[in-house]
This record gives structure tokens, C-alpha cells and sequence, in this order.
């Protein structure tokens, strides 16, 4: 059985590596796609257009937008003069966010001692940026009010420490840098896209080449089969994943926060999902170039678009959100941004590796089935 | 003893019957020619006795497991060269070896041996490292039976083995498949060169499906044909094939190379009608007439012919 399975995985290894253009694929395309989405899909918010439309005109409504604007992350691009030039200003791009401070901002809040409310208008069109903003928004807003309710208790002669002291910080992206929260979903991208297109071909050549016959003739079981065949390529892309990781450092300052064992064994899981879809997919093609077609649409687009990597999943419609199920770099980046940047264990993402492992049987399953059908009826 | 018992082996794909109710015996030991021509259902069959393709109905007992029930058994008994390519183009000669010998688990001394053996018979000494694309076809098809028999199996199916190979090639490949059976192993062979029948110790036609003959290539020649065979050495063959079809004393007639052979019936008296009808009416120059021992392909074409014309 074992010895079988060895005799596979070396004949396999042989080949990939006499294979000079996938060797080249399997190894550089990572470092490739890595370096271009690092670069180029920056998704840093800083230096935000803000439009203020001060309706008070007050000293208190000066210093708030003071304490907003004083952070790197917001300059005052433009002063609004009334409702209708918002629209105009997000609409022209002219501003990412407008704030609204209502004509009785300090009257309510210096001398009916009410709470005063200030409206913020984000654009949208950016889910991740609009998320951001808000988050900064959020933050200027809270750090102004500490400040306010110690100047007022102050003037009482009440000497006020807030008992809870809101120190507003993001705890798991201190700087909010988004190569960092990229790179899981790049980690995750990359490895489906490797694994899966390879596995998937070198299956099917065998098909083509119509030297599976000879192994269906000898005692080889389905299952020695397809782990021989794989085991090379799961090794590839487990080396890649590394790779990923080291360049990442080097280039983007990622470090993983959490465990390192722990990363790698959760990598591991998902490089054998990712396989088991690439089995799948072999047992359904009859030819490489339909291999590599179905191999490219089910991980390409569905690891970018649908996994959370550039969009994220909660401002997705619900159907849309039912549909992400279908790529497992949904599962893995959950995983991996968790290890990677919150520096969590198993405890904070066991669900997911439970998908993750579900995934994988489901499609190994299903393969196997469709394969022993095959070879009995074709 | 047999090795192999077919029983009203039947496989359909949809409606298509693609091998039809076919029944036959082969004995241990022997070399046993699998013919027909191309579609006949030689592979379809090689397949179900392989234990790899599961028949629609009917059975066969391939070294004492039926394919139906123990496919996997079965398996454990053969060697099975398949028509397309099996060996891989990318890997050295060595390591084919070493991955087929790895896929039987051979190991130890049996292995060292067995790859001695099977570089040898390759005529592939010394040669160990060179890649297997590289090699000419007729040495890839011994490295291929030699890769199939590795693990010493009872039984060897070999589908066209050699197809597209060179004539000497060819015949140097019978003499292995000769030495094989003469070990003991039964070698069950297909092929559509029809002068490789005459290597079998028994041999099976089919035709699209169906089996239409059986028997050693001696009483083949004399069973199924029992007409003289007249051979025809002349000028423009198909001329004189067109021109002698209309004559009452040939029952058939086809062209071997330069050659027509005519198969006669009692309205044929001699040569003479022959060289009246091309030489003296038509101008056809007439090298030689001889009555001949029917070949298989005669006997062969003859029985085809027959079926066609039902
Ligand atoms: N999986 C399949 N599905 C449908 N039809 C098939 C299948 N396999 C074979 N056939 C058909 O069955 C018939 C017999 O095929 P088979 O390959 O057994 O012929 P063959 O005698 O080996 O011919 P050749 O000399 O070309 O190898 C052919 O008409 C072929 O198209
Ligand atoms: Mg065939």
C-alpha cells in the first residue's frame, strides 16, 4: 500500500520536474502575484478627503473639526456652504467624507447640557475604504468627547478620570495597513490556484496519454492513486505558502502574530481541500485544456471576489453571501488573518476549519465516486 | 487446463452493442491471436477480461476469477499492454522500470532480476538513462511488454502491440511474445496484421462485435474455405480484377500487393481461361497463374465478404 503510493509520488515528482514551465509557474508566479497585488492594490486610507459644512460656527464647533482634521488621516479638502453641495462633492469625488455640524452644536451641548449630533457622510463606493473611514470617524468622534466631558467636569470642580478610559486603538492593525490584511488572502488566492491547476492536469494527462489504463490494470486502488499523484504537488505548494510568507516579510513587514505551527498546519488543511476540488475537477475533464479552464474559473475569480480578500463578505447581498461557500480561501483567510494579524489559537476559528475540512471530504468524495463510475462504464 | 473462459461476453454502450455475445477458450501456455479489424470490439473485450471494464452481461473466468465479481483478483494475475502508449515519454527507461516494478511492489532480489531481465529483452543494457520519448518504436513496445510482465503475471493481454512498428521489429516482438509462452505464461494478443495469425496457436475473428471463426490457422485454412485459390501475377491488377469479377468460374477476388487472388469454382478448368480473357481479349500483360494454399487473410477476406454480402 505504502510502497505503491511511494512508487506514485516519485514518478510524479519526476515529472514535475522535468516539467521546466510549470516548475517556473509553480514556483515564481506566487512571488509574481504577490509583489504586483502588494504594490499595486494599496488599499491604505490615509490623507482622506474630508468636506466640512460647519452650520454653527462656533469656537466648539472649530475645535472639533480641529481634533478630526489634526490626525495624518484626514485633511480638510473644501468648506461647504450648504445641503446641496454635498452631493456634489461625493459625487466629484472631491471629498470621501463630509461632515455636518448642525446649527445648535454648541448651543446644545454648552447650555442644555443635551447631546448634540453630528453627521457623517462616507462614500460608499469603496466598501473596505467607507469601513475604514468610518472607523476613524468613529475614533475623532470619541477621543473629542473624552476631551469635552473633562473640560466640563473640570469647570464644575469635579476633577473627572473616566472610570472606563476609552483609548481608542485597532487592536489587531494598529495602522490599519492593508498589505497586511491582504496577504492572508493572497496566501490563500495563490495556494488554490497553484494546487488545484496542478493536480488537476496531471490527472488528466494521464487520461490523455492513456497511460491510466495501465494503472487501473495493476493493483493501484483509487486512493493510492490520488495521493501518490498529488503528494508532489501538495509539497510545491506548501513550499510556496512558506515562500509567500518570507516574501511577505521582507517586502510588506507581515509578521504572524500567532503561531507559526499552528499557521503551517492550517495551511496544510487548506492546500488538501484545495486538492481535493483539483481531484474533482480531473475526474470531470477529458482533456487538459478542459482541466485548466474549469481549474482557472473555479479558483481564480472565486478566491479573489467572493472569499473576502478584496470585498468584504458582511456588505455582500445575502445570496452572494450564501454563494462565498464555494471557495474555501473563504474559510482559510478567516483563518489566517486570525493567526496572522489578531495572533489567536484554534479557539477563535475552529468553526472555520471545520468547513475547511468538510470542504475538502465533500469534493474527495463525490470525485472518487464519479471516478470508479468511469472506469467501470468508459 | 484454460486459463481464459469467455462466457456470452456481451458490452453495450447505450444502444450501440460493441462486443456481441461472444463465447471462447484459451488454454495455458498458449498464443492465442485476438483479429478483427479496427472497431471490432478487440479493445472493448480486453478490457472486460481485464477485470477493468465491467461487461453488461455474460462472464468471463480469467485465471480462475470471474471479471464480473472479482475484478480485482483478476487484476492481480495479468499483465496488460494497452494499445495507447504505457509507458511515460518523460521518464528515463530506468525509472519506468523502477515505477512499474514499485506499482507490483516488487523489491529485493526479484526486483534487481526482474529489471535485468526486462532491460534485456529491450535490448536496453547500458542504456538505463536515456529517455523513454527518445527510443524508436520498436524498442519502446519490448520495454512496454517487458514494463507489462514485470511482476511474472500467468496471463498477458497485449493490445496491437506492434502496430506502427517496422516489419523487423515486428517479427523480432513475436519472437518475445514466443519465448513468453514458451515460459508457461498464456499470451493473448490482438492485432489487425493478419500474417502475425499465423504465429497463434489459436485464433478468434470478430466482426463488428460478433465472433465469425475460430481455430488454429491450419484447419482455419481448410474449414472455412474450401474453394481453390488462384494467384494472378499481371499488369494493371485493377483493371484485370474488374474484368475477372464477371466471370462465372470466380466466386471473389482481391488484390495482394501486384497480386490478385481469385477464389474459383467448378467452372474453373485452367490457366488457360485466365490468359484468354486478360492477354488475348484485353491486352493485359500475364506474368504467372497458380493455384495457392489459402492464406488466413484469404480465408479471412472471404469470411468477411460473406458476411457483408448476407
Ligand atoms: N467508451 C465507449 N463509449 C462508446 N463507444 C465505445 C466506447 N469504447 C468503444 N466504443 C465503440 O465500440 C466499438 C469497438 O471499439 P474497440 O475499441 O473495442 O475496437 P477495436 O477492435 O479495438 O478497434 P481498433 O482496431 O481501432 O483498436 C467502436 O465502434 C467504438 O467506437
Ligand atoms: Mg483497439
Amino acid at each position: 500500500m505504502i510502497r505503491r503510493t511511494i512508487a506514485i509520488g516519485k514518478k510524479e515528482f519526476k515529472h514535475l520536474l522535468r516539467d521546466k514551465r510549470l516548475l517556473f509557474v509553480m514556483i515564481f508566479l506566487p512571488i509574481f502575484l504577490l509583489v504586483i497585488f502588494g504594490y499595486a492594490v494599496n488599499f491604505d486610507v490615509k490623507n482622506i478627503q474630508l468636506s466640512v459644512l460647519d452650520k454653527d460656527q462656533s469656537n466648539l464647533s472649530r475645535s472639533f473639526i480641529n481634533s478630526i482634521s489634526s490626525s495624518n488621516y484626514f485633511y480638510i479638502s473644501s468648506y461647504l456652504k450648504n445641503d446641496s453641495e454635498i452631493k456634489y462633492v461625493l459625487d466629484k469625488k472631491e471629498a470621501q467624507v463630509v461632515v455636518v455640524i448642525p446649527s445648535n452644536f454648541s448651543e446644545r451641548i454648552e447650555k442644555k447640557k443635551e447631546t448634540a449630533q453630528v453627521q457623517f457622510l462616507i462614500d460608499g463606493v469603496d466598501g473596505n475604504a467607507a469601513t475604514i473611514i468610518k472607523s476613524y470617524v468613529d475614533i475623532a468622534s470619541i477621543k473629542f468627547n473624552q476631551k469635552l466631558q473633562k473640560e466640563i467636569f473640570a469647570k464644575l470642580g469635579v476633577k473627572f478620570e473616566p472610570l472606563i478610559s476609552l483609548e481608542p486603538i485597532f487592536w489587531f492593525n494598529p495602522d490599519l495597513q492593508t498589505t497586511k490584511f491582504l496577504i492572508p488572502g493572497l496566501i490563500a488566492m495563490i495556494l488554490i490556484i497553484a494546487s488545484v491547476i496542478s493536480v488537476s492536469l496531471s490527472l488528466v494527462k494521464e487520461k490523455e496519454h492513456g497511460t491510466i489504463e495501465q494503472l487501473n490494470v495493476s493493483s493501484v486502488n483509487s486512493v493510492e492513486l490520488l495521493v501518490g499523484k498529488s503528494a508532489p504537488y501538495i509539497v510545491v505548494a506548501f513550499f510556496d505558502a512558506l515562500l509567500i510568507l518570507f516574501v511577505g516579510y521582507v517586502l510588506f513587514d507581515v509578521v504572524v502574530k500567532g503561531s507559526m505551527i499552528l499557521l503551517l498546519i492550517m495551511t496544510l488543511v487548506y492546500i488538501l481541500s484545495s486538492v481535493s476540488l483539483g481531484i474533482f475537477i480531473s475526474v470531470i475533464s477529458t482533456s487538459q485544456q478542459i482541466a485548466f479552464t474549469l481549474a482557472t474559473f473555479a479558483t481564480l475569480l472565486p478566491s479573489v471576489i467572493l472569499s473576502g480578500f478584496v470585498f468584504p463578505i458582511e456588505s455582500m447581498p445575502p445570496i452572494v453571501q450564501i454563494i462565498t461557500n464555494i471557495t474555501p480561501a473563504k474559510f482559510f483567510i478567516v483563518i489566517l488573518r486570525s493567526i496572522i494579524i489578531k495572533g489567536v489559537g484554534i479557539e477563535a476559528f475552529w468553526d472555520q476549519l471545520l468547513y475547511l475540512i468538510a470542504f475538502g471530504t465533500l469534493f474527495l468524495i463525490v470525485a472518487v465516486v464519479v471516478y470508479k463510475n468511469d472506469s467501470a462504464t468508459a | 487446463m484454460y486459463s481464459i473462459e469467455v462466457n456470452n461476453l456481451t458490452k453495450k454502450f447505450g444502444k450501440f452493442i460493441s462486443v456481441n455475445n461472444i463465447s471462447f477458450k484459451v488454454k495455458e501456455g498458449e498464443i492465442f491471436g485476438f483479429l478483427g479489424a479496427n472497431g471490432a470490439g478487440k479493445s472493448t473485450t480486453i478490457r472486460m477480461l481485464c477485470g477493468i471494464l465491467a461487461p453488461t452481461s455474460g462472464d468471463a473466468i480469467v485465471g480462475g476469477y470471474s471479471v464480473l465479481k472479482h475484478p480485482d483478483e483478476v487484476k492481480l494475475n495479468i499483465g496488460y499492454m494497452s494499445q495507447r502508449f504505457s509507458l511515460y515519454n518523460d521518464l528515463t527507461v530506468e525509472e519506468n522500470i523502477n515505477f512499474f516494478a514499485g506499482v507490483y511492489g516488487l523489491k529485493g532480489k526479484l526486483l534487481d532480476d526482474r529489471k535485468k531481465w526486462v532491460l534485456k529483452i529491450a535490448n536496453l543494457n547500458n542504456k538505463e538513462n536515456l529517455l523513454t520519448g527518445s527510443l524508436p518504436g520498436g524498442i519502446k513496445q519490448r520495454l512496454a511488454l517487458g514494463t507489462a510482465v514485470i511482476h511474472k503475471p500467468k496471463i498477458v493481454f497485449l493490445d496491437e502491440p506492434t502496430s506502427g512498428v517496422d516489419p523487423i521489429s515486428r517479427r523480432g516482438f513475436w519472437e518475445l511474445i514466443n519465448d513468453l509462452s514458451e515460459s508457461g505464461t498464456t499470451v493473448f494478443v490482438t492485432t489487425h496484421y493478419l500474417e502475425e495469425a499465423e504465429f497463434c496457436n489459436n485464433i478468434i475473428l470478430i466482426d463488428a462485435g460478433k465472433l465469425i471463426a475460430e481455430g488454429n490457422p491450419k484447419d482455419l485454412k481448410t474449414n472455412y474455405l474450401l474453394n481453390d485459390i488462384i494467384e494472378v501475377e499481371c499488369d494493371n491488377a485493377v483493371k484485370a480484377m474488374e474484368l475477372l469479377e464477371k466471370e462465372n468460374f470466380v466466386e471473389e477476388t482481391s488484390i495482394f500487393g501486384n497480386n490478385l487472388h481469385l477464389i474459383v469454382n467448378n467452372f474453373y478448368k485452367d490457366k488457360t481461361q485466365i490468359k484468354l480473357l486478360l492477354s488475348d481479349k484485353n491486352n493485359i500483360r500475364v506474368n504467372r497463374v497458380d493455384k495457392i494454399v489459402p492464406t488466413l487473410e484469404d480465408v479471412f477476406i472471404h469470411l468477411l465478404d460473406n458476411k457483408t454480402n448476407d
